[in-house]
Formats: structure tokens, C-alpha cells, sequence
């Protein structure tokens, strides 16, 4: 089962009538499948099928005349095409998880 | 062939509470939050001691497959929830027949001990040439040597046992030859309670070590209390204790003793309760746990595949190819034996 690492990064426009609702549910769509490191930024690693998954979920609440969605695939992963910088709260959930 | 590896969260920091939170575990400490984990990274949840599970997580995890096992703080294990969907009726009925046939469970407990005595012979003579010769390490040689050629000899399960009997107890006895350290020292074996910290830190390792075997063997739908040379008992998981005997000393002892060796487990990891048992604490099972996990991630070479695999996934591995040679798809059963 191969995994991706994905990077799904969002923009709703919150003046808009529900914007703040369609928000919410954005960020608890994508909460589901990885982990926020921004803002509007989602980090997720999901095998091909949780991929076509979340998206089908986030194009549903998204409005696409407001709002946008962009999700990038990071090929080879995320170790080899990421350079962090400041406060980085990303937790790798393949290494030990030990509470 | 394989099911993926999964990660398991192994949650031990006492007044924790697991909670379901959307698709994800969320594990908090007296209100906050210290993190949210993603459910389709996990295939099993560990807790110790005092650590509440929200019912609806519980639920979601027989659901999704999730295995949850609870092991007392000191790192006993007393439970697990398995799927409500666990087990195959038809390899499960020829598991059975093959434990009533002594042929098949004499041929079957003489591969789970061949897989023992030769992986703990690796640990020997690797002893032997990264600090050089010992009488005691000479003699547990030379004894695995002898069991080698007595086992294929052995007539009944008792003289198996005996066998392995004999070869256990000269390993035990050099044990204390393989630790590189003067901060501990190893006299023997003995356990509930362990009495000294070596012998604390080789139960709780033991204990994560069967639960994943039991997981393994539940996993392909065998029964893992029906072992072939350990003796049957109600609430014993026999066969997992078989399944284990390949890994014992390769996996979980060179673990226990890297952890010394290195140092990366002090005398500040243990602690003494009246009465004289000796047990890791909190810093001292994240230690252990962590170097586990980390060990289940690295790769070796199974003798059967040409691609190097996951050493997390060696009771899987071995679990199927059990459950093939017990329903004939095989005709012999090859232990694993690692290089």
C-alpha cells in the first residue's frame, strides 16, 4: 500500500454567507486525514484512495465560486521536498507514537 | 502477500484519556490536548494502567480493526478487544486437528524450537566475536550445538521440551556475558515478579513481543491459545508463546541488552516496590517501547523473500505461512531464521 504525502492548502471566503461554516468543516475534513502545520495548511500522508476520499469530501463544501482548495502530492515524499523553518509542530505518525 | 504496517500508540503516562474525535484518536491530559492521531495510521492501540477509553473509540476501533490491548502499569499484559470478526471456522477446525494428531504437533513444536535454538545461536556467536570467548558463552555454544542434533532425534514432546530445556538454560547462564556494562548484572532468570532489572526489562519486552504474535495469529484466523509445544491451558496463548520462541532471543533479548549496553537505560529507569519486585517506570517504558517500535520498522532479510521486510511484520510472515502449512498449501512449516 503505497502512501502519499499531500499538502492540501485552502482559502474560504469568510465575508461570504456561511463562510466561517464552510471553514470549520474544511478544517475538520482534513483534521481527519493528517495534521495542520498552518493556518489553512493540512500535511496528510493517505494511500491513493483516502486521497480521492478527501477531496470528494472537501469539493462538497467547499463553494467553488468563493472559495479555493489546492492540494499538492509531494513526490518521494515529504523528507525529500520540504524545507521547514520556524515553528514546526509536524508529527511524523509512522515513528514511535509513545504517550 | 503482507497487510501494511501500522503504527500502534502505545499510551503509558497514567491519567490519560483516548477520546474519538471525528476520524481521529484524540489523547488528552487533564483537559489539554496533546495530540490528535489520524485512525487510518493505526492498526493497534497499547494502554497501561490508568488510561480511560471513551466508548464510542472503543467502538470505533472494533469497527475499523484497530486491536486494543491493556496492560497493568507494570507492564503486564491481562487483555485485549478483538474485532467481532476474528478467526476462520475452516482453519481453525484443521488447527485443532492438527493439535490432536501427535505426528503434526511433534513435527510442528521441533520447527518452533529449530527456529529458537538456531536464532539464539546467532546471538551467542555474535557474542563471542564482538567481545571474544567466555567459558559460559563457549558452553551455551557448544549446547546449542548438541540440541541441534537432538532434536531431530526427539521422539515425543516431552524429549522437544527437554531439548530446548536444556539449550534455554546454558543461554541463561551466559546471559550475563552478553551485558557490556558494569551497571547491571544478570544471575538467572526469574519472573512474577522480576527481582533485579534485567529481569524486569526482559518481561516487559516478552510482553510487547506476545501480544504481537497473539495480534498475528488472530490476524490470519488461527487460534492463538492452541500452541503445539507450549502446554494448553485455558486463557494461555500457547501458540503465541510458540510463534514467539523464533524471535526470543534475536528480537526481543539483543533489545534488552542493546538498551543497556548503550546506556539509554539507567538505574533511574527502575524502580523497587516493597517486597523486592522491580519494575521500569514511566521514563523507563517510553524507553523501551520507543526502541521497540523503532526496531519494528527496520528491515531484514527473511530467508523465504527476496525484498527485505519489515521486522514488525515477521510475526505476520510467519503466522501466514503457519496457517498455509496447516491447511496442506505447504508441506513443511520454515521458521524464521534470521542471518
Amino acid at each position: 500500500m503505497e502512501r502519499l504525502d499531500i499538502l492540501v492548502t485552502y482559502d474560504v471566503n469568510v465575508t461570504s454567507e456561511d463562510g466561517q461554516t464552510r471553514l470549520a468543516r474544511v478544517a475538520r475534513i482534513c483534521k481527519n486525514y493528517g495534521q495542520r502545520v498552518q493556518m489553512s495548511v493540512f500535511e496528510c500522508r493517505v494511500t491513493r484512495a483516502q486521497l480521492e476520499e478527501l477531496e470528494a469530501k472537501l469539493l462538497k463544501v467547499i463553494d467553488l465560486d468563493k472559495d479555493s482548495l489546492r492540494i499538492y502530492i509531494l513526490p518521494g515524499g515529504r523528507e525529500k521536498n520540504l524545507r521547514v523553518h520556524g515553528q514546526d509542530r509536524y508529527t511524523d505518525f509512522d515513528d514511535p507514537l509513545v504517550i | 502477500m503482507v497487510s501494511e504496517l501500522l503504527n500502534t500508540l502505545y499510551v503509558q503516562t497514567q491519567g490519560v484519556y483516548l477520546r474519538l474525535e471525528g476520524d481521529t484518536l484524540r489523547i488528552q491530559h487533564e483537559e489539554i490536548t496533546l495530540r490528535n492521531v489520524p485512525l487510518h495510521h493505526l492498526g493497534g492501540l497499547v494502554v497501561f494502567g490508568n488510561v480511560l477509553i471513551s466508548p464510542f473509540l472503543l467502538q470505533r476501533c472494533a469497527q475499523d480493526g484497530i486491536e486494543v490491548a491493556w496492560f497493568t502499569e507494570s507492564g503486564r499484559f491481562f487483555g485485549r478487544l478483538a474485532p467481532p470478526v476474528s478467526g476462520n471456522v475452516l482453519l481453525r477446525q484443521a488447527q485443532y486437528r492438527a493439535l490432536d494428531t501427535p505426528s503434526t504437533r511433534l513435527y510442528l513444536a521441533g520447527r518452533f524450537v529449530e527456529g529458537k535454538l538456531r536464532n539464539s545461536r546467532l546471538v551467542l556467536q555474535r557474542a563471542v566475536r564482538e567481545r571474544g570467548e567466555t567459558e559460559a558463552l563457549v558452553r551455551a555454544l557448544a549446547e546449542h550445538e548438541a540440541a541441534l542434533r537432538a532434536l531431530p532425534q526427539a521422539r515425543s514432546l516431552d524429549e522437544v521440551r527437554g531439548v530446548e530445556g536444556n539449550a534455554a538454560s546454558a543461554y541463561f547462564a551466559a546471559f550475563g556475558d552478553l551485558l557490556l556494562t558494569e551497571d547491571f548484572s544478570f544471575n538467572g532468570r526469574n519472573k512474577r515478579p522480576p527481582r533485579d532489572p534485567v529481569n524486569a526489562l526482559l518481561g516487559f519486552v516478552y510482553a510487547l513481543l506476545l501480544t504481537q504474535c497473539t495480534a498475528a495469529l488472530e490476524g490470519v484466523g488461527l487460534d492463538p491459545q492452541g500452541g503445539f509445544l507450549h502446554a494448553l491451558r485455558p486463557g494461555r496463548n500457547a501458540l503465541a508463546l510458540d510463534l514467539m520462541e523464533e524471535f526470543r532471543a534475536w528480537w526481543a533479548d539483543r533489545l534488552a541488552l542493546t538498551l543497556l549496553n548503550r546506556k539509554q537505560l539507567t538505574r533511574k529507569h527502575f524502580e523497587e516496590r516493597p517486597g523486592g519486585a522491580v519494575f521500569l517506570n514511566e521514563e523507563g517504558r517510553k524507553v523501551v517501547i520507543t526502541a521497540f517500535q523503532n526496531r519494528r520498522q527496520e528491515t531484514v532479510q527473511h530467508p523465504l523473500f527476496k525484498e527485505p521486510v519489515p521486522v514488525g511484520l515477521l510475526p505476520h510472515i510467519q503466522a501466514r505461512l503457519l496457517a498455509r502449512y496447516l491447511r496442506g498449501d505447504l508441506p513443511q512449516y520454515p521458521p524464521f531464521l534470521a542471518r
